[in-house]
């Protein structure tokens, strides 16, 4: 399950448009949680689609598994990346367990219907999030936190080496938001390569092995978490201060604005 | 066990089983209400009867035509649904069918002479709609599903505009036999026979292609994006449908003119029956839409007698469908609106 995520030099620019991104290389790699952090504006949505093959970068290179990921046919790339996206509006009244039993499209071929074996992975992939309690109700009467998790078993559903993941924790109470903390964690201890977009830095600093900081279209800094959230760029790139409480696990506490606001490059 | 269960093969054909059944069971019922006075036994065995010649000249052709057209229309209205995640789409209300009337009636009076032409204007006039339709009603990017049915009407008051301009310029016989048609009904024009035969193949077609669709068209669910993460390529899919959708409802406007909400009430009865996935409500709302259309088309003659004319059966679905649709529109205001 070793297939891993890159990107080299990623420049990206809507027609007629200055650099959304402007030089960005990252690695998501096997067996690690990768959080991509930075400011609204700093390019981390477009990067997202970038990495995800939804916006094709205007020069550099994403590779998924070593191979570009813009030659890949679209089905073997869906065996082998996973998204989660925003909780789109549903016209139709579709359960929450047929939706996650999508993820298994891309194993199908042909006009083969799901097998027992699938409908029990989707089950598994209920439980995952703590919603097979929902698999039978109708997807418009859910609540935004109940969307996502329903939506991130659909993407475990998909049973792939890579999982994106935009903002998972956006409509998620602290519990479940802790949970899937540790099941990303899980994800990668089962050797898949996962990556997220987040806000909370607490939830970054405790939950991933790297850290990308994303500030004015280029990576500010990477790393371990410890070396990447210190107080120093959480000022620079946010304009806040922060500082690290030891403990198991060491937490990253915000506590205010800085005095002097971000510093703009 | 799950409270919808999850679909099989063989949950998806006992489905389609029971609809063949509905389909064939309306068929049955429109040959002796279309025609109390038939006797059946006379009009199979003797070749000299007039009862043979009413069958076979007259009710055969109509019923599988109303078959056709009812299958066509349900199918093409399921799809485009599930396409636009609108749940009020429809090829009538979408100004679909109203594009096919003006294409089709446009090359019959232009005088290309016979109306075999008629279904190659249809599918023109129905192409050009959806393309026009979609193309006003995306704000960057993205469909706005009430912008599309505001565009629609409008795009249908123009065909209706179109139409009358047609017949004020046109030869008056060849105005009178073409508005007979775009009326709708599905009488069979028997100096055409090769019309139904026409119809038939591009709907035939169209529906193989929907058929194929339909795992594509449950992906969609989830959004373009989420849908490409799946592999597949909506663009493509959109494509691919607007092109078979317009062959056959282009076809069957040509042919048995202005049948409209047969494609928004019965995959909206099939949906609320079976739920969303298109594997089943693509081929059941084809079965369904078949037997209610013949079922619509055979309760017009047996009106006939007490109102002294037989009313268009498009008058039969559209008294049904308009009030269905107001009802679905003020129901749920807000998910159509999103």
């Amino acid at each position: 399950m070793s297939v891993g995520l890159a990107a080299r030099g990623v420049v990206f620019a809507y027609p007629g448009g200055r650099p959304v991104l402007d030089g960005v290389d990252l690695e998501v790699a096997p067996g690690r949680v990768t959080a991509l952090l930075g400011p609204n504006g700093a390019g981390k949505s477009t990067l997202f689609r970038v990495l995800a093959g939804l916006l094709a970068p205007s020069a550099g290179r994403v590779t998924l598994g070593g191979r570009a990921l813009g030659v890949i046919p679209a089905r073997e790339r869906a065996r082998q990346l996973a998204l989660v996206l925003d909780p789109p509006a549903l016209s139709f009244a579709w359960t929450a367990f047929e939706l996650v039993l999508m993820g298994r499209a891309p194993h199908l071929s042909g006009g083969r219907f799901e097998s027992a074996d699938d409908r029990a992975h989707a089950l598994r992939s209920l439980e995952a999030v703590d919603a097979a309690h929902l698999a039978d109700r109708v997807y418009p009467t859910l609540s935004a936190g109940e969307r996502q998790r329903v939506l991130i078993a659909r993407a475990l559903c998909q049973d792939t080496p890579v999982v994106l993941m935009d903002e998972p924790t956006s409509h998620l109470d602290p519990a479940h938001a802790l949970r899937l903390a540790g099941l990303l964690r899980e994800l990668a201890g089962q050797g898949r390569a996962v990556a997220c977009v987040l806000h909370d830095l607490a939830l970054a600093a405790r939950t991933a092995d790297e850290v990308v900081l994303l500030s004015g279209q280029r990576v500010f800094a990477a790393g371990p978490p410890r070396a990447v959230l210190t107080s120093d760029n959480l000022r620079a790139v946010y304009g806040v201060t922060a500082r690290w409480v030891d403990g198991d696990p060491a937490a990253l506490v915000v506590d205010g604005l800085a005095p002097a606001g971000p510093a703009r490059q | 066990m799950r409270a919808r269960p999850a679909l099989t093969p063989r949950r998806l054909w006992l489905w389609l089983a029971a609809g063949a059944v509905f389909a064939v069971g309306a068929a049955v019922l429109a040959l002796f209400l279309g025609m109390p006075e038939l006797d059946l036994g006379t009009a199979l065995s003797d070749a000299s009867s007039w009862q043979y010649a009413a069958l076979h000249k007259l009710q055969l052709p109509r019923i599988s035509q109303g078959l056709v057209v009812g299958a066509t229309l349900a199918a093409s209205g399921a799809a485009l649904q599930g396409l636009l995640r609108n749940p009020l789409a429809d090829p009538f209300i979408l100004g679909v069918s109203g594009g096919a009337a003006l294409g089709s009636a446009a090359v019959t009076l232009v005088g290309f002479g016979t109306a075999l032409v008629a279904p190659l204007g249809g599918f023109l006039g129905a192409m050009g709609a959806l393309l026009v339709v979609t193309a006003l009603a995306t704000e960057a990017g993205r469909i706005a599903p009430l912008r599309m049915l505001l565009i629609g009407v409008v795009f249908n008051a123009l065909a209706g505009a179109g139409l009358m301009v047609l017949q004020a310029l046109a030869d008056p016989g060849a105005v009178q036999l073409t508005l007979m048609r775009l009326m709708g009904s599905v009488g069979a024009d028997p100096s055409e026979p090769l019309l139904l035969p026409i119809l038939t193949v591009a709907s035939g077609v169209g529906l193989v292609a929907m058929l194929l669709s339909a795992r594509g068209l449950n992906l969609l669910a989830l959004g373009d994006d989420t849908a490409r993460s799946l592999g597949v390529s909506p663009d493509r899919l959109r494509l691919v449908l607007f092109v078979v959708i317009s062959v056959a409802v282009g076809a069957t406007v040509a042919v048995t003119g202005l049948i409209g909400f047969v494609g928004l009430i019965v995959p909206h009865a099939v949906r609320l029956v079976v739920g969303p996935d298109h594997r089943l409500v693509l081929p059941l709302s084809a079965l369904v839409g078949a037997g209610f259309v013949v079922v619509a088309d055979a309760s017009v003659s047996a009106l006939a007698p007490a109102l002294g004319t037989e009313l268009p059966v498009g008058v039969v679905t559209a008294l049904v469908g308009g009030p269905l649709f107001l009802a679905l529109l003020r129901h749920r205001p807000t998910r159509v609106a999103e």
